[in-house]
């Protein structure tokens, strides 16, 4: 499993993270929120091996993310990028293709697990498309799908990080596609996703992790991070927190 | 959308006839016209099988010793500049990126220069056409040191930065211009024309000791690239995404500069500069068969051989017996049929 311990990370010169110990646990949605530049997307680079941590390590499995070999590393950790630029005409199929290149799984096998994971995104219309005709929420929920393929069908060993993987979608895919999520999560995958909507957090995720300044100022189930005070701390915002009148999470409404 | 994507193979054999039809009107076709079938027959006998006929000797003398380096140098050149512009387009993730970006044109241009108006200002005596091995080796070892350049420069706290590397390609090339412009000033009539139709390209310089550097370059190229058809792909979707799917992005991006500038080094050193192929033949290509890389390597290879192929016939038909350079001819095929392109669609 992923682990990170007295992470961290300067870029520029630049301090962005410090003191970072977290654990992403197995089936489990792990939501991270912050004010823009509070180091989420950092984070999510140091825990994917994208930047080198200036201090502290991350561990998968137990052992450092810089000994793992490429394609065995890929088969275990998935990564969402916040906006992928593919210039080139694929077909949406082809795209989500691309997540079984670590696998030597056969053409058959790829193509089935292909369909499920477009399926699974929500996108099973777009196949036959251009990549190059879809609007940003199509093409985000196309790369979704393809990172699911990546480590379909998911299980507990492995891990999925998403930099705000709803940024660009309408609201019945917001939820959608945080459904697909939790279910892909369901089968073992620890998840961890940059979030920037507090009710999709609250109703979505195990746990939230609040990043401000490069540290964390909370981390805890969302009954316990989603409170007034750190929230006011964290973006300046006075709220109230309210109970979700059916589902009894966290309601933030800004006052 | 394109046409042969879900038929890879009808296309790959359409693009293998079409070559083999470059390759054999090659060998007919020129100032002096050969029946096709003698051209065939000349071929067989050259292999050892012992044919005689009517005209045979002369037409395997013209095969062996003129026809056949020089079909066979416009295969190798036609072929590596596609792939190398496949190769170069994935590296920038741009369709538009041509081989030239990364200076291995103008270097190989500014190595060509320095020997031919070297050679004769260091040896006014000699006639210019004294040394065409050293002019190839110049060129070549040109393109190879900006080339080099341009990759350092690129280079940062460990990683190369394509973009970095696009904008040193471009001054390092308007550089070599430069240095080509003075060498131009400073050269006599001679090299002056000599150095011009460099420029321009031309397989008449066609000989087996010519092509033998540039046969392995291209087998080398044509060997390795298609290897990497899953990485690249994976490039198209950004470094990040590359490394994120298992592939060891650096070490990729260096292997492309490097087949890139012995591939297209050679050719330049063989032929000389000819434009538009890079760039036209992998365009062309993608709108036929997709963006896939399985499948547009091997395509991409086949079209740019047969390109070479035809537009070198064109070359020495149009004016025969007089040649057309070759730069010439690629470039008004290529450059009507880009700007077609580019009003057709956005790319």
């Amino acid at each position: 499993m992923l682990q990170a311990e007295g992470l961290a990370v300067q870029r520029g010169g630049r301090q962005v993270l410090s003191g970072i110990d977290l654990e992403l646990r197995p089936g489990e949605l792990l939501g991270v929120l912050g004010p823009n530049g509070a180091g989420k997307s950092s984070l999510l680079a140091a825990l994917s091996g994208e930047l080198r941590p200036a201090e502290g390590q991350v561990r998968l499995d137990g052992r450092p993310l810089a000994d793992w070999r490429g394609p065995e590393r890929a088969r275990r950790l998935a990564v969402l990028p916040q906006s992928p630029a593919l210039e080139f005409a694929f077909r949406v199929e082809e795209v989500v293709g691309f997540g079984r290149l670590p696998h030597a799984s056969g053409r058959r096998r790829d193509a089935e697990i292909v369909a499920r994971a477009l399926a699974a995104a929500d996108a099973t219309h777009l196949r036959g498309r251009s990549y190059l005709t879809l609007s940003g929420g199509e093409r985000q929920r196309v790369h979704l799908a393809r990172v699911l393929a990546q480590l379909w069908p998911g299980g507990a060993q492995q891990v999925l990080l998403l930099d705000e993987p709803t940024s660009m979608l309408d609201p019945l895919h917001q939820h959608s596609i945080l459904q697909a999520v939790r279910a892909f999560a369901g089968h073992g995958t620890a998840v961890l996703a940059i979030l920037h909507d507090l009710n999709l957090a609250a109703r979505y995720c195990d746990r939230l992790l609040l990043l401000a300044g490069g540290r964390v100022q909370a981390l805890g189930s969302p009954e316990e991070v989603l409170l007034p005070g750190p929230l006011k701390a964290v973006f300046g915002l006075e709220v109230l927190v309210q109970r979700h009148p059916e589902r009894g999470h966290p309601l933030i409404v800004a006052r | 959308m394109s046409a042969f994507v879900r038929r890879p193979r009808v296309l790959l054999i359409a693009l293998s006839l079409l070559l083999l039809l470059a390759f054999w009107l090659s060998l007919a076709l020129g100032p002096l016209r050969l029946p096709l079938v003698d051209s065939l027959l000349a071929l067989l006998r050259l292999a050892g099988v012992p044919l005689s006929g009517a005209g045979l000797e002369q037409a395997e003398l013209i095969v062996g010793q003129i026809r056949l380096p020089r079909a066979l140098l416009g295969l190798a050149v036609g072929s590596v500049l596609a792939l190398s512009g496949v190769a170069m387009q994935a590296l920038f993730r741009n369709p538009l990126a041509d081989p030239g970006l990364i200076g291995v044109s103008s270097g190989a241009a500014l190595g060509a220069a320095l020997a031919i108006v070297g050679g004769s200002l260091l040896d006014a005596g000699a006639p210019p056409e004294a040394s065409p091995t050293l002019l190839s080796a110049s060129a070549f070892a040109g393109g190879l040191v900006v080339t080099a350049l341009v990759y350092r420069l690129g280079r940062r706290d460990g990683q190369t930065r394509v973009a970095t590397m696009l904008l040193a390609g471009l001054a390092l090339s308007a550089l070599a211009g430069a240095a080509i412009g003075l060498f131009g000033y400073l050269a006599d009539d001679a090299a002056l024309r000599r150095l011009t139709f460099w420029n321009l390209g031309s397989l008449s310089g066609a000989s087996y000791a010519r092509l033998w550097p540039l046969l392995l370059a291209a087998l080398g190229v044509a060997l390795w690239l298609p290897r990497r058809a899953g990485a690249l792909n994976a490039l198209l979707l950004g470094e990040s995404e590359a490394r994120h799917l298992g592939f060891e992005v650096e070490r990729l991006k260096r292997e492309l500069v490097l087949c890139t500038a012995l591939g297209v080094g050679a050719a330049v050193a063989a032929a000389g500069l000819v434009g538009f192929v890079g760039l036209l033949v992998p365009h062309l290509l993608r709108l036929l068969c997709g963006p896939d890389h399985r499948l547009l390597l091997p395509a991409a290879m086949l079209a740019g051989a047969s390109l070479l192929l035809f537009a070198d016939l064109l070359a020495r038909l149009l004016l025969a017996p007089a040649e057309l350079p070759l730069g010439i001819v690629t470039a008004l095929l290529g450059a009507p049929f880009f700007l077609w392109l580019l009003r057709r669609e956005p790319l």
